[in-house]
């Protein structure tokens, strides 16, 4: 690592609307260097990789280049001064050759001609270079992604060879793969190329990286050599809360605890270690872990939206077939998702209909809500949870976020639930109705119902939860009760050993 | 209903075998033939006509389905060529792109004759084509009714085929040919009834709602015997009789409108022959016997027919054809 | 990534469309432009609405108009619903030519015209089901897995034909066709019964606004609980029922199944006809009422063609000016218009 960073950034700010996703980040990067970025989803990791390569233009601070200012119109500009990006998906021409991928648009000619023959022979010794050995003619959709990937950095280092951006490059690679990927980014390192490297897998980051950046919020937390630090360190700032955040309440902790209401026992499927848990009434079961750690996977799996290959499922203790959601509806199951637009709501039907359509699912085609019934159950539950609506028959996707969110959880406890599954209940939406929704799950912990909570907010899920289990790589490391809980303890589970952090 | 089918095509084989000449002189020869498909009902007559005619002229007869698809019309004639036919019909599919597999006939020393519909590209490439004269079938038609109203004044309205298509434009131009030099008789409505029955019937009853009930119609013309048979329903449903207080006239000769004749409900229909293959085997008869070449466009006759004919007897001899 | 801070609260929003009171019906522009078409006809032709009573059953133009209108109307209520759950049926129309020629065949080979027009509505819902799984369990998108069956469904109705017209003089087929009830043809009955069935079948149970939720959102209906597949099964069957009704109806009309014209194209016109009658192809809310309304528009403006005396040359070109008229009318563009306009209902 030399002293003069090839790559500044500078006080930069961007700004969306009212939303500000970068406030005055600096960011270096420097010949030899793998820089790793960090950060929650939403923390501006890909706003910030998008200014440093000319596909977002900033609303305020500099670039700087070898020390010179610069300002970048597009990613072909970047390109030309040197800055290459290759991104998840690899975005090259699969049913093109590989030969021809990699000099697309700057291909040899002879007398005017693609030199078919010289691309190809450049090609393979190009590749060479990285340690692949393949036919350059064959298209390139027939190899695997991970080659792919290499034939992606190739083409940009050719392009470009200052400064390498990866954005998340290993999320679809197996552990043979990755190896083959960093040792092509480590020989690239060697050759002196500044490398930017985002990913959401620790132990890559403390494998691979020098110095890592960690954003949150649209604002930079920390940049550090990687020497200096631990997996625990790094999470903690990540999830910004240190050490400081609120003691959990002790009525929680260790607290007498209802019957067993549901109980999963060696539910998994491909992919998807089996588990095993049970949820009392009136117990709040948290679940925390990084995005990607398998949270949503485990609340689909219990909700039957992806059917389960082994596995039991009891309600009381008697055992209940969960194949869809039709059936979990059936056994008292409520879920929320996490995607509510998407899977959530029904944005032209009314609020009144949004509230009622579970229970109507639920009490089939023939016996039909009359709409007396219908107004009555939403203007219960709109009360109960204070939706904040003009009209119950004006169209759901006319409410904000927060009041959206409250319909959807109308809409399960007006089926009377047993067992109630939150995926990111207080995503997206502001900082009153935030409350609320807390309020409203400690309210339902308090009248029984069993619940079962994922948040990435930690604070949160410490203030309702009786119990907290911790994903890691698709899997429930841990389990904290009692005065287990403890942010040190969340912590370290959610960032395990580098060793152990990769399945 | 196997049986009674059957049967028809019996009656149906005694009636050709009647009105065509017999001869001997193809006994033995091979023809093959290339048919568009079975997209209508004349259609599948020709195909029924054609091999019977074969059949009884003692021709062996290679038939070939094409399901609308030049490119397996080109693979029969092929084959036909490779089999070493002594002639190929051909009811082409389209007019353009017959060029190349024509020569290679031609280069075989097989005639072509085209049947039903004309080609686009040199004419020696085939040694005649047999079809009917559209503009005649039209023609015939309106003459019919000029002989009958005489000089009553006579109000005609006329469902017309698929608009632009060919058979709807030459038809009315003819049958306005025939009217032309009298002022007695005038189209005072025309509109599409697409050749079907459904349309035929849902038209007609348009004009009679405007048409006074039909108390101002003398007469409809239909451009085929399936918009006339519609037509026929509409004018009862309206509490008129068909055949003598409207006229029906129209054309193809289809058994539906014989069988309407001898209802009285159809005054007059003009033939468009199913008999394709005759002209064409008579044109190759003679081609052979007497090596002279035929002349390159035989027209079929277009025949009327009216109650007088025999409608019971047309009926019968048609029904089993396929229409 | 967002976090909006600023929670809009609803305030004044846009009168929400459902449910209205009578009184609103005749400010719809579907009953605005039925109303102008029959207009128009008039202007046209005087004797249009002159209906008068012959042989125990009424019979004027405005009669024509429902008695043409009807085979696209009872389409219409099938496609309704499937437009409704985000699909598309296109093979309603060879649908028809099935359920007219498996009637037409069975009955001149003397089977009774009752087991005749069972198996006719049967072969329909099989028709329609074999859809509904090629939409749900093959997951295929409607408007191809709809394509095949428009494809080789006319191609089936000509095997059993083997390429005929089909005629039969069975007195109950004709009577479906062609007959009359309380004074009016039997397709208008049969249309407005099952329209009204239809109606009430899923307005009185759940069904509708279930229909409803799944095709405003198939995913978040899955979450929801709602059994989406047999829903489509449902809804997929029952349009190939009205299309069997639909292909009784016009063979019986001309005595006889003509597989290869009849239905031809009335796919396009059922799906025209629930488009005019407000029901978006997006799918979600839906009316039957209004979609045989839209069939109705349909069938006037043809029934005015007809006695307009314009040559047929116009007839496309006067359909499609007309539709684009009523289409933009219950556009959201000229929605905002109105409401811009001073004294507009608010």
């Amino acid at each position: 690592m030399t002293e003069r960073p090839v790559l500044e950034a500078r006080g930069i700010v961007k700004v969306f609307g009212q939303h500000r996703a970068l406030e005055a980040v600096d960011f270096t990067a420097h010949p030899g260097e793998v820089h790793a970025l960090l950060g929650e989803n939403g923390a501006g990791k890909s706003t910030l990789i998008k200014i440093l390569t000319g596909a977002y233009q900033p609303d305020g601070g500099e670039l700087l280049l070898e020390g010179q200012p610069i300002t970048l119109r597009d990613p072909l500009h970047g390109q030309s001064y040197g800055i290459g990006t290759v991104y998840q998906e690899v975005n090259l021409l699969p049913n093109r050759s590989v030969a021809e991928n990699l000099f697309l648009g700057r291909q040899p000619t002879r007398l005017g001609l693609v030199d078919r023959k010289r691309i190809d022979a450049q090609a393979r010794e190009l590749l060479s270079r990285y340690g692949l050995d393949i036919d350059v003619r064959a298209e390139l959709s027939e190899y695997s992604v991970a080659v792919q990937q290499i034939v992606a950095i190739a083409r940009a280092v050719e392009l470009s060879g200052k400064v390498l951006v990866l954005d998340e490059p290993t999320a679809s690679l197996d552990r043979n793969e990755v190896q083959r990927l960093f040792d092509v980014v480590r020989a690239l390192k060697a050759k002196g190329l500044a490398i930017i490297f985002i990913t959401h897998f620790l132990d890559q980051v403390f494998d691979l990286a020098d110095r890592v950046t960690i954003l949150r919020n649209g604002k930079r937390v920390t940049t550090q050599a990687l020497d200096t630090l631990n997996t625990t360190d790094v999470v903690r700032m990540m999830l910004g809360k240190d050490v400081t955040f609120e003691h959990h309440p002790s009525a929680l902790a260790g607290g007498p605890k209802g019957a067993v209401k549901v109980r999963f026992q060696g539910l998994g499927r491909k992919g998807m270690p089996a588990f095993d848990l049970a949820v009392h009434e009136g117990e709040v079961v948290g679940v925390a872990g990084l995005l990607g750690s398998g949270r949503t996977e485990v609340a689909r799996l219990m909700f039957g939206v992806d059917g389960a290959d082994t596995g039991e499922v009891f309600v009381d203790g008697q055992p209940v077939s969960i194949r869809n959601p039709a059936q979990a509806v059936a056994a008292g199951f409520g879920f929320c998702p996490e995607d509510r637009k998407l899977d959530g709501i029904f944005g032209d039907l009314s609020v009144r209909e949004n509230i009622i359509i579970a229970l109507q699912a639920k009490l089939g085609w023939f016996k039909a809500l009359n709409r007396e019934d219908q107004v009555e159950l939403a203007g219960r539950y709109a009360e109960a949870l204070d939706i904040r609506a003009a009209d119950h028959d004006m169209p759901v996707k006319l409410l904000s976020g927060g009041n959206q969110q409250k319909v959807i959880l109308a809409r399960w406890l007006a089926i009377d639930p047993t067992f109630l599954i939150l995926d990111e209940p207080t995503r997206g939406i502001d900082v009153g109705a935030h409350a609320e929704i807390v309020r409203t799950i400690n309210r339902l912990r308090e009248e029984g119902l069993a619940l079962f909570v994922i948040s990435s907010e930690l604070d949160e899920v410490v203030a309702y939860s009786n119990r907290i289990v911790v994903m890691r790589d698709r899997e429930m490391v841990a389990e904290l009760d009692g005065d287990a809980i403890a942010p040190d303890a969340i912590v370290q589970a959610i960032a395990g050993t580098p060793e152990e952090a990769r399945p | 209903m196997k049986v009674i089918k059957t049967l028809a095509l019996g009656a149906g084989l005694a009636g050709l075998l009647l009105s065509t000449a017999h001869a001997e002189g193809l006994q033995g020869k091979v023809i093959g033939f290339s048919q568009i498909g079975s997209e209508s009902g004349w259609r599948a007559a020709e195909t029924s006509v054609t091999k019977q005619v074969a059949a009884e002229r003692g021709v062996d007869l290679k038939f070939a389905d094409a399901q609308q698809k030049q490119e397996n019309q080109i693979k029969a004639i092929r084959g036909f060529i490779a089999q070493g036919v002594d002639a190929i019909l051909v009811a082409p599919v389209v007019a353009t792109g017959w060029e190349e597999v024509l020569t290679e006939a031609k280069e075989a020393s097989i005639p072509v004759v085209l049947l039903d519909r004309g080609i686009e590209g040199p004419e020696d490439l085939y040694l005649t084509s047999v079809a009917s004269d559209q503009v005649k079938e039209g023609r015939v038609a309106g003459e019919w009714l000029v002989g009958t109203v005489g000089d009553q004044t006579c109000n005609i309205v006329e469902l017309q085929g698929t608009v632009g298509s060919s058979p709807a434009i030459n038809r009315k131009q003819g049958f306005e040919e025939a009217i032309a030099g009298h002022a007695n008789l005038s189209i005072i409505r025309s509109q599409t009834g697409d050749f079907t029955r459904s349309k035929g019937k849902e038209v007609m009853e348009g004009f009679l709602k405007a048409e006074g009930g039909g108390a101002n119609i003398c007469a409809v013309y239909a451009h085929n015997d399936d918009m006339a048979v519609g037509a026929i329903q509409a004018i009862k449903d309206a509490g008129l009789k068909p055949g003598s207080d409207i006229l029906v006239v129209s054309i193809d000769a289809v058994p539906d409108i014989f069988s309407a004749m001898v209802a009285g409900e159809a005054n007059a229909t003009v033939e468009l022959t199913p008999n394709m293959a005759g002209p064409a085997f008579d044109a190759l008869q003679a081609y052979w016997d007497t090596g002279a070449e035929p002349e390159k466009f035989i027209i079929t006759e277009s025949k009327l027919y009216t109650p007088a004919d025999d409608p019971q007897g047309e009926y019968d001899r048609r029904k089993g054809l396929g229409y | 990534m967002t976090r909006p801070t600023v929670d809009l609260r609803p305030t004044t929003q846009p009168p929400f469309p459902r449910p209205r009171p009578l009184a609103t019906f005749f400010t719809r522009p579907q009953v605005i432009a039925l109303a102008a078409v029959l207009f128009v006809n008039w202007l046209l032709f005087p004797g249009f609405f002159s209906v008068t009573w012959q042989d125990g059953r009424f019979f004027g133009s405005l009669i024509d108009v429902l008695n043409r209108g009807a085979p696209v109307a009872i389409l219409a209520i099938g496609m309704t619903m499937v437009i409704a759950t985000k699909g598309v049926d296109l093979s309603v129309g060879a649908v028809m030519a099935i359920s007219g020629a498996t009637a037409a065949t069975l009955v001149t080979s003397g089977i009774p015209a009752p087991i005749a027009v069972a198996a006719a509505l049967g072969t329909g819902l099989l028709c329609g089901l074999w859809n509904g799984i090629l939409v749900t369990l093959l997951e295929i998108q409607p408007i191809i897995a709809t394509l095949v069956l428009m494809v080789a469904g006319r191609g089936l109705a000509q095997l059993i034909t083997e390429g005929y017209i089909v005629t039969f003089s069975d007195p109950l087929l004709i009577f479906i066709g062609t007959g009359s009830f309380l004074g009016f043809p039997m397709p208008v009955i049969i249309a407005a019964t099952l329209m009204i069935a239809a109606t009430l079948s899923v307005r009185r149970t759940a069904l509708g606004l279930l229909i409803e939720a799944v095709g405003v959102n198939r995913s978040a209906a899955r979450f929801a609980g709602l059994k989406a597949g047999a829903l489509l099964l449902i809804v997929y069957s029952f349009a190939g029922f009205c299309a069997a009704v639909s292909g009784l109806i016009v063979a019986g009309d001309i005595r006889g199944a003509d597989a290869n014209n009849a239905g031809l194209w009335l796919e396009l016109d059922a799906i025209l006809a629930v488009v005019i009658g407000g029901t978006s192809l997006m799918g979600g809310r839906f009316s039957i009422p209004m979609a045989v309304l839209g069939a109705m528009i349909i069938q006037a403006m043809n029934t005015g063609i007809l006695i307009s005396g314009f040559s047929p040359q116009f007839n496309l070109v006067v359909k499609s000016a007309v539709i684009i008229v009523i289409l933009v009318l219950q556009s959201p563009l000229s929605a905002r218009l109105f409401r811009r306009l001073p004294g507009a209902p608010k």
